[in-house]
């Protein structure tokens, strides 16, 4: 399935967005967040930007205060997902302009929509920014 | 400065309302954000559940009211509190006609609820009209929750109606239903088989976008099935050229590649057409040559793309050019400073062992390096290495580090995957018996709970079988040193479980076969372990069956049976046992003892535990006895499948099969044992005996029908099964290896195993000295890590093959820094690039890179919090918009920045790491932006009119959370920080 979960956690280990793509309970997410997070805080920018948990790969990426951390499988290219963090916060960047921890904060939902269009059953469907944003601007417009 | 940044706020407020928000909202996002601790973050959502709860059921809210409590649920299922009260609401939602709402709905819904949850049923409805809709946004609403929500019984409901939209004129539209045709497969094959064609006609789609949705279903269709897509790979490899010749339009090139995802996962569909397939991998040759020979390999990208290649040529048919650029990419990977590559490097050259295994020697030292590196998490990527390259030249080595590695690690998930792979080295390379045993012993006592039952049933197994050559001394051999060493670690406290059933076993075996040890001894140190195990009945229960074998054995030998004391007082303990197992096993003992010599041989042969059992299947020897009883007037057996309806009266247990021939049935239903038939058949009319081997259930409680090895019933079904047969296992897919070690070649080596190590030894040494004097910035090499190098790369090959590779890689890196040196344009450009990085880079991302310089900095340290507040990228702008006074304050800054950069020692080290490695190519994409605006600015200083517009953007934005309240630099300025920056 390629893509588990995608999140995006600050410095101080706070959620800011969290998108699963297979379900887990409350509890499991809540459990696997603080796990993870523990996990990918502790290190330090020279280490590798993956991390291995139970049967996760996580790959993150850190921007200004924010972590991206994105929960793949075993068979998936990290170098591509570290990417695709990049362009995710590049289309965020494009639509909100100089995307800020804020930013994601005031308009989850649309945070949530870029991805919608992203990813689809944890697989990469979108990577054009214009693709991805022209629902979301039709959308304000209306 | 302070003063200033708040002027420029108060100036940029102007009248602007909020982003569409209400006042209440916005205080909650805000006390959210400046929360400090998850406990203060906690109470203000358990308040938050509180007033939804009382506001969200009052009649008449207003639709964008109601849109704004429904995303507040999302943030406190977020938050991780449960938030099921206003799940209605979000269904709700999505009946309504707006179409930003009916998102939000779905969007909530998707967030909260799994697809078998009670509620979906009330969207069904409304997903199937909106999926009618005219308005395509709100299809693909709709196709997005199908995707989320619909499950195996629902499919059917909108099966037809996402075919159809398969044609629809918009791409977007028919992107998604194609992607809910996937989520259909992903959840019922069956469901969507006779549709799997439509997947082969959206892959000719005209829209890049819809095409390269459809290679995700088709990667998974021909993961599971490869033959039947075959034909594909001529449509796969030309529309992957496509893409490398970027014929896809412009919005999906990343970083300067075209549409790298789309080629990555062509790649990696090529690579599973490819398999084992020559004539298919011909067809891919020269296209992936090309994106070898076309990717940039500086960018994070180029290399994600590279890495895929090579995961492809080693999956394919090997092409020795191929093979040759792959290895190139791998080098460069492993050479590079960044941890990233260093870790796809060990990846990828873990894939291409298999093809090449030559071309792990000349990385010895780097592998080495990530072996020791403190990163935990290259470092499991290296063991994961060594474990592919194991042979029996290096086993010692590499599981002795395993080893040591599993007892120093706390996480169990990995202690668990590192022991069975350490136990599947030893087992297919031991180098000797007594080293086998040692190092399953150290396994065990690390990791013994950990480890699955089944590598200790396997344990037994090869203890009693031996190592499958036809050597009964070397077994016999195996075995006492077993023995031996298990009676050497019995007394210690705390060994898991698995082990003491794995040491009883062995104990009650052959504890006393070699006869170094007396009967006495032996049952003495039984009943020591099963008293200590006081509450671990299956432990007791082998304790128990291993004492009876070794009376039996004893009195099978003629000897006269002394029961110990304290032997006596445990059986005697347990046949008033609690277990009824336990309670049988003793009474068992009981009755063994007691009989003559000749019939307990019968009972429990010596050494006999791989003896097949004759068993008969089909009862035979009770014919008469059934004969008998029918003459008596009692009814024919009837077979289970002609017996409806009349189950009771018919039935017959097995003990007494005259006795229930009316009433209920009291004893418990036996567990099912598939292969012994537990009925009597007397309509067998031949009464044939079949050799059956001694199949027995898993589970140890039937150990004591006869001494026969525990779970040899599902042989060959299990990834963790020994290699049993003295055949050489391979691992991985098939391989074409040209040089590939054959089983007899490793077999030689193991038996002149010390003098080919010591000779490759010596070799590898003197090697590591000619590379350590070529490559003068290496730092010393310690001799410990040579020896390392030496033990684990030192096997087949010659010195004079290393040389040669050893001055090949010295040509190379000459090569690469004439490279470097060459190109003056690029060579400029790159300058102007370092120097517009410094800068445009804002300050607080220098800070950054620097940061892990510090060695004290903890993620929550907050001076440097204030640092970055004070260096704040708007400050900088906002100073700039001032003009002339801007300007003269921006100058120091600049130098400061300068001053920054050799102090942060690391950002040049950084600089190659990954996050700042995509910052590069942003910040060549600035200096178009620069050139142009300095174009027609003049004499404006770049970092204005990079930012400028920008720069007014953030101020305005600022400045109305300001208004709303929101103090960014007292709290968490973080939470104004760009992250582009």
């Amino acid at each position: 399935m390629g893509i588990r979960f995608i999140l995006m956690v600050n410095k101080q280990g706070q959620t800011r967005l969290a998108q699963y793509y297979e379900y887990l309970t409350l509890e499991e997410r809540r459990a696997l967040e603080g796990e993870i997070v523990r996990k990918c805080l502790a290190r330090n920018e020279q280490q590798c930007s993956f991390v291995e948990h139970r049967n996760y790969k996580i790959v993150y990426r850190r921007y200004a205060s924010l972590f991206f951390l994105v929960g793949v499988d075993n068979d998936e290219n990290e170098l591509a997902i570290l990417e695709f963090i990049h362009l995710l916060v590049e289309t965020m960047d494009r639509h909100f302009g100089n995307v800020c921890e804020l930013d994601i904060m005031f308009h989850l939902e649309k945070a949530h929509f870029m991805l919608e269009e992203m990813v689809m059953n944890g697989c990469i469907v979108e990577t054009s920014k214009s693709n991805i944003l022209s629902p979301i601007q039709l959308m304000d417009r209306a | 400065m302070e003063q200033l940044k708040t002027i420029g706020r108060e100036l940029a407020m102007g009248s602007q309302g909020g982003f569409g928000q209400s006042k209440e909202f916005l205080d909650l996002v805000k006390s959210i954000g400046e929360a400090r601790s998850k406990a203060e973050e906690d109470r203000i959502v358990l308040h938050e559940i509180e007033t939804l709860k009382r506001r969200i059921s009052e009649p008449d809210i207003p639709k964008r009211k109601m849109k704004e409590y429904i995303i507040r649920l999302v943030y406190i299922e977020m938050l991780g509190h449960d938030a099921s009260f206003g799940y209605i609401h979000a269904v709700k939602m999505t009946h309504d006609d707006t179409l930003l709402l009916k998102r939000t709905g779905y969007l909530a819904v998707t967030l909260f609820l799994n697809d078998d949850h009670d509620l979906i049923i009330l969207i069904v409805n409304t997903i199937q009209k909106d999926l009618r809709s005219d308005n395509y946004l709100v299809v693909c609403a709709a196709l997005n929750a199908v995707c989320r929500l619909i499950n195996e019984e629902t499919i059917p409901a909108m099966l037809p109606q996402v075919v159809d939209l398969l044609a629809h004129s918009k791409e977007a539209v028919r992107k998604k239903a194609i992607m809910a045709l996937h989520r259909f497969y992903q959840k019922s094959p069956s469901s969507v088989s006779h549709l799997v064609s439509n997947f082969r006609k959206r892959l000719c789609d005209n829209d890049p976008g819809v095409m390269g949705a459809t290679l995700c279903p088709l990667f998974d269709l021909i993961t599971i099935e490869v033959h039947s897509y075959k034909d594909l790979v001529v449509s796969f490899v030309s529309i992957l050229k496509q893409v490398a010749e970027r014929r896809l339009p412009k919005s999906y090139d990343y970083h300067q590649m075209p549409a790298p995802f789309i080629q990555i996962r062509l790649l990696k569909i090529l690579a599973l057409l490819g398999s084992g397939d020559k004539q298919a991998s011909e067809n891919m040759y020269t296209v992936v040559g090309d994106i070898f020979r076309k990717c940039d390999s500086s960018s994070n990208i180029g290399n994600a793309v590279l890495y895929e290649c090579v995961c492809c040529v080693s999956s394919i048919y090997p092409n020795p050019k191929l093979l040759e650029a792959a290895a190139d990419v791998i080098s460069r990977f492993l050479k590079s400073d960044s941890h990233n590559l260093k870790y796809m490097g060990i990846d990828s050259l873990g894939r291409l062992i298999k093809m090449s295994p030559e071309i792990a020697e000349q990385h010895q030292l780097a592998v080495i390096d990530c072996l020791e590196d403190p990163d935990d998490t290259l470092k499991r990527k290296t063991f994961e290495l060594l474990y592919k390259m194991t042979k029996s030249s290096n086993v010692e080595v590499i599981v002795d580090r395993m080893i040591d590695y599993m007892i120093s690690i706390n996480d169990n998930h990995y202690k668990t995957d590192i022991a069975s792979r350490c136990v599947e080295l030893a087992e297919q390379f031991a180098p000797s018996n007594h080293w086998f045993i040692l190092t399953m012993n150290k396994v065990f006592e690390h990791a013994g709970d950990l480890v699955n039952v089944k590598v200790a049933h396997n344990l037994m197994r090869l203890i009693a079988e031996g190592f499958g050559e036809d050597d009964d001394a070397a077994d016999s051999q195996l075995r006492s040193s077993a023995v031996e060493s298990y009676l050497h670690i019995i007394g210690e406290p705390k060994l898991p479980s698995v082990f003491l059933q794995v040491i009883c076993w062995v104990l009650g075996e052959y504890g006393t076969a070699d006869g170094k040890y007396s009967a006495s001894y032996i049952t003495g140190k039984l009943c020591d372990v099963a008293e200590a195990c006081s509450n671990d009945e299956t432990v007791k229960a082998y304790a128990v069956t291993a004492l009876m074998k070794i009376y039996a054995f004893e009195i099978a030998a003629g000897r006269k049976v002394d029961m110990l004391h304290e032997c006596q007082s445990l059986v005697e303990e347990l046949s008033a046992s609690h277990s009824t197992d336990l309670q049988q096993r003793a009474y068992e003992l009981q009755a063994v003892i007691c009989l003559d010599a000749h019939a307990v041989e019968n009972i429990i042969p010596s050494d006999a535990s791989c003896e097949d059992v004759e068993i008969d299947k089909n009862l035979s020897f009770l014919n008469s006895y059934v004969q008998q009883s029918m003459e008596n007037g009692a009814q024919p057996y009837i077979p289970e499948t002609q017996r409806s309806g009349m189950l009771d009266t018919n039935f017959r247990s097995q003990d007494q099969p005259e006795a229930s021939l009316h009433g209920l049935r009291f004893e418990a239903y036996e567990l099912p044992k598939p292969p012994v038939p537990s009925r009597i058949h007397t309509a067998s009319l031949e009464p044939s005996t079949e050799l059956v081997p001694a199949s027995e259930p898993a589970y140890p409680k039937d150990t004591h029908q006869v001494a026969t090895v525990p779970s040899v019933s599902d042989a060959g079904s299990s990834e963790l099964k020994l290699r049993l047969d003295g055949v050489q296992r391979k691992w991985g897919r098939p391989a074409y290896s040209s040089s590939a070690p054959s089983p007899s070649s490793s077999t030689s080596q193991n038996t002149v195993n010390g003098v080919t190590q010591i000779d490759a030894a010596g070799s590898v040494i003197s090697k590591a000295h000619k590379t350590n004097d070529s490559r003068k910035p290496r730092v010393e090499i310690s001799p410990e890590k040579q020896k390392l190098a030496a033990s684990l790369f030192g096997g087949s090959s010659q010195t004079e093959k290393r040389s040669t590779s050893a001055s090949h890689k010295v040509t190379k890196a000459v090569s690469h820094a004439a490279g470097k040196s060459q190109a003056p344009k690029s060579a400029v450009v790159s300058n102007q690039v370092t120097v517009e990085k410094t800068i445009h880079q804002p300050p607080p991302d220098l800070l950054d890179l620097g940061e892990p310089a510090v060695p004290s900095t903890t993620p929550s340290v907050d001076p440097f919090k204030q640092l970055e507040g004070l260096l704040d990228p708007t400050q900088v702008s906002s100073t700039a918009n001032h003009g002339a006074v801007g300007a003269a304050t921006e100058s120091p800054d600049i130098i400061a920045l300068y001053g920054k950069t050799p102090a942060s020692g690391h950002s040049s080290s950084a600089a190659i790491s990954l996050p700042t490695n995509g910052d590069g190519v942003n910040f060549t994409a600035g200096l178009l932006d620069a050139t142009l605006s300095t174009a027609h600015a003049g004499t404006t200083l770049p970092t204005q009119s990079i930012k400028g517009l920008n720069a007014k953007d953030s101020l305005e934005k600022d400045a109305l959370v300001r208004q709303m309240g929101v103090t960014p630099s007292s709290q968490n300025p973080n939470l104004f920080r760009d992250l582009l920056s």
